[in-house]
């Protein structure tokens, strides 16, 4: 235990201290900045007396086009966020001539990739949080109108998926920094299964289903990240019709909000879709680097 | 309730063990009949090999010997294919942890965090071995001072050179107070000053009571400071004990070689040398005598010389390098 905090600690050090951490934050941080300023010039349109989630309409709108909403950024962002804490988990340490000296010491080999994957999953609360609550609260000094209790626990909720949004690809990179020693490969490994599921998918769900839009919705969800995407879309748009209530939307009604608990309901299959795939990439990688040979070359 | 039984008849057990060890000399490291295979390749045959405490134990051999191999599973990094390993009594593959508290290994191509600085670096390795921040401070500031380090302590770790990394190596070795320590190639590409500085730390490691082994296939610097060797050729051990007993039964059949040079050769001479009880064997190149004899018997063979009437214009026994040693084996191979 003190050997895997010992690791926690200096991993945690590592990635505050990293250029690559300051330079995705900074990133980050200005593209929240921009959704902002594009969500409040539009947030005033579309409002009426009998809106509710008013808060919450921050984080999902934008002008026109749709695209550049806060959700859309960070969808986009978090998988390379995930990739960044993890792809040279492993391989770096075996690379530089760490490994064999780190296991000589007096701790489980466990230790190490327990460590290492807590503190990314640390790193990346810290940042995901922070940009939350960084447009939470630059929204609620533009429109003035404060949170309700519903809608808070609905950014919570929203946080902690997208932490485990981000820990999916994390876990994944920290497998694939197992699998192939060197770094470049594991860091273009990774990329390239992101942009396969992110850009890829989607188009092949619609060439092959053709019309049939259920069957599209289920090969695509191959990819995490529209599993995310839906469960982000029920939490934070409660009265917007999802691709959950096609029907309701066609009767040209608007549905009436759903409470947090029904939300969840409606989010859980994808919910632990991702749980499900973030903790079988760990087990692998865990798997495949207790039974690893440690040569010094 | 069985956690404390059995807990009991361990320390009971330790007790025993310690006792025993205190009678004689204990052997540090043990293997018995040690094997791994990898797939078809034997990396290491039936090795048996022991080390006692305080010993400079040099491993020698070609690459991919088995050297390597044979530090990794007995550090338990490695698990053998079967026989057995002992380091302090502790079976490396089923007491990892305590082996690895007792034991220091510095790897072959050893690395450290580049952009940390030599003092985090051993920080990090302290904090593995739980030491309490106030003791590794003071320890590390002893230990870079000791390699020379301390004005370096600041700096990162990047910037060292070869040599000083391997020296910051030494450090970490130290930090946890190893009862054993391992190094794979210590000496590989320093400079000659450098290399001094090494083994002169391991050498004084050894004095304070830790037992090394060193593996090597840089020979002059492992007789320097090597009180055994075993040299490993193939996975097997084909020769082991001091560089001087290995020479003898290596070139010279186990014998002591004597050179003398006279200032005149008789057959007279020749003949009443060979009538030394012990010596074998007599050879005449050019002005000097090959005597090949059971024990050192340069006194013996300069009173016959000085009897003969012949003047002795020098006489030399023979050493032998581990250089020859090492080539004899191979060629052998």
């Amino acid at each position: 235990m003190s050997g895997m905090m010992a690791v926690f600690w200096k991993e945690l050090a590592d990635h505050f201290n990293s250029k690559r951490f300051i330079i995705l934050s900074i990133l980050i941080y200005l593209a929240s900045i921009f959704t902002i300023y594009v969500a409040a010039q539009n947030i005033r349109s579309g409002i009426t007396e009998t809106t509710q989630f008013i808060f919450l309409r921050f984080f999902t709108i934008s002008g026109e086009s749709q695209l550049f909403t806060f959700l859309f950024f960070l969808s986009f962002f978090i998988p390379i966020v995930g990739i960044a804490l993890g792809f040279d988990a492993i391989n770096s340490e075996r690379a530089s001539g760490n490994l064999s000296r780190l296991l000589s010491q007096p701790l489980y080999r466990d230790s190490v990739i327990n460590g290492k994957f807590l503190a990314g999953l640390i790193t990346l609360a810290i940042l995901v949080t922070s940009t939350v609550l960084l447009v939470a609260g630059m929204g609620l000094r533009v429109i003035g109108v404060p949170p309700t209790a519903d809608e808070i626990l609905r950014l919570v909720a929203f946080i902690i998926v997208s932490i485990i949004y981000g820990a999916f690809w994390m876990s994944l990179s920290v497998l694939f920094s197992v699998l192939f020693n060197r770094i470049a490969t594991a860091a273009l490994a990774s990329i390239a299964l992101w942009i396969f599921l992110f850009l890829f998918v989607p188009i092949i769900a619609q060439v092959v289903a053709g019309a049939n839009g259920e069957i599209a919705g289920a090969i695509s969800r191959i990819s995490p990240g529209v599993l995310y995407g839906e469960v982000t879309q029920v939490l934070l748009i409660p009265s917007h019709p999802t691709m959950f209530m096609i029907s309701m939307y066609y009767t040209g009604l608007e549905p009436n909000p759903l409470p947090l608990s029904q939300s969840l309901l409606i989010a859980w299959p994808q919910l632990t879709s991702l749980i499900g795939l973030t903790a079988l990439c760990f087990a692998i990688s865990y798997i495949k680097f207790m039974r690893e040979e440690i040569r010094s070359t | 309730m069985w956690f404390w039984l059995s807990l009991g008849w361990r320390s009971c057990l330790c007790a025993w063990a310690d006792g025993k060890g205190n009678m004689g000399k204990q052997s540090i490291i043990e293997t018995k009949d040690l094997v791994k295979a990898y797939g078809k390749f034997i990396a290491v045959d039936k090795l048996n090999l022991s080390v006692d405490e305080g010993e400079i134990f040099g491993f020698l051999g070609p690459n991919g010997a088995g050297k390597t191999t044979t530090i990794l599973m007995l550090l338990g990094l490695t698990e053998p294919t079967s026989g057995k390993a002992r380091i302090c009594g502790f079976d490396p593959t089923r007491e990892p942890l305590k082996v690895k508290r007792i034991t220091g290994y510095l790897p072959e191509k050893v690395g450290f965090y580049e952009d940390l600085t030599a003092k985090e670096n051993l920080d990090y390795t302290a904090a593995l071995n739980s030491i309490p921040t106030e003791v590794a401070s003071r320890k590390i500031d002893e230990l870079l001072d000791m390699v020379g380090l301390s004005e370096m302590a600041k700096h990162k770790v990047g910037t060292f050179s070869h040599g000083m990394k391997q020296r910051l190596g030494i450090a970490d070795v130290m930090i946890k107070d190893p009862k054993v320590a391992f190094f794979d190639e210590p000496t590989a590409g320093i400079d000659p000053e450098g290399i001094e500085q090494v083994l002169t730390l391991i050498t004084n490691m050894a004095k304070q009571k830790v037992t090394i082994v060193l593996s090597s296939h840089q020979l002059q610097q492992v007789q320097k400071i090597c009180t055994r060797v075993g040299i490993l050729a193939k996975g097997h051990l084909v020769a082991e004990g001091s560089v001087d007993k290995l020479g003898r039964e290596a070139i010279g059949g186990g014998k002591f070689r004597i050179k003398i040079q006279l200032s005149k050769q008789t057959g007279k001479l020749v003949k009443s040398i060979k009538n030394i009880k012990g010596v074998t064997n007599v050879e005449s190149s050019g002005d000097l005598l090959l005597i090949s004899c059971d024990k050192d018997l340069r006194p013996q063979i300069a009173r016959t010389v000085v009897d003969s009437g012949s003047l002795l214009i020098q006489m030399k026994i023979e050493e032998y390098g581990l250089d020859d040693i090492y080539m004899k084996y191979f060629r052998e191979q």
